[in-house]
């Protein structure tokens, strides 16, 4: 198995530094109204976009859900293009159509983040059926939640991508809530990765904020898949620091359980003193990479506040079309 | 012209269009061995293989699922959905991520799968067996919905439906698979947004699709007999709707009675009258009349469920009602 190299190590470090600030950002901005809808904040899970991203080739397709925007960066995503779509700015990757929920990228095989919890879950069910057909060796990862895990489209694609062997690795982000219900609460078994036996298929349960263990686990799952064996489910235990959204307080979580997280299992902070301690790049050097990823994000924001609207005119034309 | 099943004319056009395109495969519930429930796929299994015909477990969810996520990554797959009455299963995959995902990515995924299905009443097999639904899809920005009533119009239209880049409701009644009709030999295909003219005539238009169509042209028949000339036009496509040759009849006839099996309350029938009241005013020389199922789930007596959906006598009454 393919042992993650410096560069890959220091690409993951650079996606997660991307994904926080970008998130950042762009709660800063929603705080202060530049635009509308919804936000879902991905810090504190960038370790499974980031670990899981690392382990797949540019040919394999990615599912996400409605708190995609790590998922994107990670596959690779032009922070220019997300900025302008939240923004809903006609240079936007849904030209404004779509917002955060609905981004995706046809040549970074993103499938599309989706508003609907589950979602995207059936729809890695066809895109395992493509990659089967077209025997290109592809695979699909499928993000979801701990609350999408209960939904009926879990175990309808699980069970059929089993039994089709497909090359599906599903990949459950499980932060411990779905908004307010618990995963302690609402999954009947222990550990969701457990759910894998309901279906004969391997099923790992990971720390998620460690992207090397992320990488580790689903590089398995990857070869499991192309070597046409099929699905396999990943649980990674998670964290999302803020609540569902910005404006949701989290009050259905205790302070001492989110201090514990945000101090223990930072991603950013542990895999920093990781890298340094490795001696795989200097503080110093972090600082730089910061630095330059931060100007990015600033200069995506410009690029996002210069973009045109959409024209209604144009819009017009497209609901005739319709 | 040889005369052959609606089905055959369903099987025929799946297999030249697989024949055609390596990228077209089938997916649904007993599509396999089976052939489907009523056997429109007989011998494909055979001819394809389980590459290329697939037979799922008992999920709607994953076989709508199955199909907006093969035809994002570059397949074309035809979906089975064994009843209209089993869509509300997979709702969100059919209204919330295939009618949607090329809008919402401005154009940068887009979805050509086909759902086919079947509905509609006479079989005694019940409430949720026996539903009339298109109105639901017609309702559905970013949805296509052809409802073909002619072995002729069932083999070009789901040609059509194929290689459309866009997801197509491409809905079937279960009293006319086994109905004939000329379809000729060579290749053919129907063109959606175009309705037929199933019959001229001068005195009245009658708007009927799918099972309706047969029982309008039996009205037709029957009124023709009394001296009433009935024009009647099926639209096939309900979206995109061919609502200028409607307009161009009732311009010519003054009057209108739209004919569906659905119930009347929210029917597409509903939507095509109060279109000719907008663009036709003028040209009505009486009140659009509809004939429509009644608001009721259809009872599984025999009796009760003819009751409850329109027959011939209902449109010639309703013709007579506003000559």
């Amino acid at each position: 198995m393919a042992k993650l190299t410096k560069e890959s190590k220091i690409k993951m470090l650079m996606d997660l530094i991307t994904i926080r600030r970008f998130e950042e950002r762009a709660i800063q901005m929603y705080a202060a109204g530049e635009f509308v809808g919804y936000l879902h904040p991905y810090v504190g899970m960038e370790a499974i976009a980031a670990g899981a991203c690392a382990a797949i080739e540019e040919k394999d397709y990615i599912v996400s859900t409605h708190r995609g925007h790590g998922h994107c960066i990670a596959k690779g995503a032009d922070i220019n293009k997300m900025m302008a779509e939240l923004l809903g700015k006609a240079t936007g990757y849904c030209k404004g159509r779509g917002g955060s929920m609905h981004i995706a990228d046809t040549e970074l095989k993103m499938l599309g983040a989706n508003g609907i919890v589950g979602g995207g879950i059936p729809i890695s069910i066809g895109a395992g059926f493509g990659a089967k057909m077209r025997g290109k060796g592809e695979v699909v990862l499928c993000f979801f939640g701990d609350g999408a895990s209960n939904n009926g489209v879990f175990h309808e694609a699980l069970n059929m991508t089993a039994i089709f062997k497909l090359p599906v690795v599903y990949i459950c982000e499980n932060n411990l809530y779905a908004i307010s219900m618990c995963s302690l609460d609402s999954v009947a078994c222990e550990d969701i990765g457990k759910r894998a036996c309901a279906y004969d298929i391997p099923g790992h349960i990971i720390e998620g904020s460690d992207p090397v263990e992320v990488y580790n686990t689903v590089k398995k799952a990857v070869k499991h898949a192309r070597d046409g064996k099929g699905p396999s489910l990943v649980e990674a235990k998670t964290y999302r620091f803020y609540g569902h959204h910005p404006n949701d307080p989290a009050e259905y979580r205790t302070k001492e359980e989110s201090e514990y997280y945000k101090k223990e299992k930072d991603p950013l902070i542990n895999f920093k003193k990781a890298m340094i301690k490795e001696k795989v790049i200097t503080k110093k050097e972090i600082e730089k990479m910061e630095k330059n990823i931060i100007e990015e994000i600033e200069s995506a924001v410009d690029f996002a506040h210069k973009s045109p609207e959409p024209e209604l005119a144009v819009f017009l034309e497209e609901v005739k079309r319709i | 012209m040889r005369e052959i099943e609606y089905r055959e004319a369903i099987r025929e056009a799946v297999i030249e269009e697989m024949d055609k395109d390596k990228s077209v495969f089938l997916i649904g519930e007993d599509i396999g061995v089976y052939g489907g429930a009523f056997r429109a796929y007989k011998g494909l299994l055979e001819k394809y293989g389980t590459e290329r015909v697939i037979n799922t477990p008992i999920s709607e969810i994953g076989i709508i699922g199955a199909g907006v996520g093969a035809a994002l990554t570059g397949q074309r797959p035809i979906t089975e959905l064994m009843s209209i009455d089993f869509s509300t299963l997979a709702m969100d995959q059919i209204v919330n991520q295939a009618a949607k995902i090329r809008y919402m990515t401005g154009d940068s995924l887009n979805v050509p799968m086909v759902i086919r299905t079947q509905g509609g009443a006479g079989r005694g097999v019940a409430a949720q067996h026996s539903q009339s639904l298109e109105a639901w899809f017609y309702h559905v920005p970013g949805l296509k919905v052809v409802m073909p009533a002619t072995s002729y119009d069932v083999k070009g239209l789901l040609k059509t439906a194929i290689r459309d880049d866009n997801p197509v409701i491409f809905l079937e009644h279960k009293m006319i698979y086994l109905l004939k009709g000329k379809v000729p030999e060579e290749e053919y295909t129907i063109p959606f947004g175009e309705a037929d003219i199933k019959r001229e005539g001068s005195d009245i238009t009658l708007v009927a699709y799918s099972n309706m169509l047969f029982k309008s042209l039996e009205a037709a028949k029957e009124l023709e007999k009394e001296g009433i000339s009935c024009e009647v036009v099926d639209p096939r496509t309900l979206v995109p709707l061919d609502i200028d040759t409607i307009i161009d009849s009732v311009k010519k006839t003054g009057r209108l009675v739209v004919v569906t099996e659905a119930c009347k309350r929210g029917s597409v029938a509903s939507d095509i009258s109060a279109k000719v009241n907008e663009k036709a005013f003028d040209w009505l020389d009486a009140p659009v009349k509809i004939v429509a199922g009644l608001n009721t789930p259809i009872p599984y007596n025999s009796t009760l469920e003819q009751a409850s959906i329109p027959h011939t006598k209902d449109i010639v009454a309703a013709v007579k009602d506003i000559i």
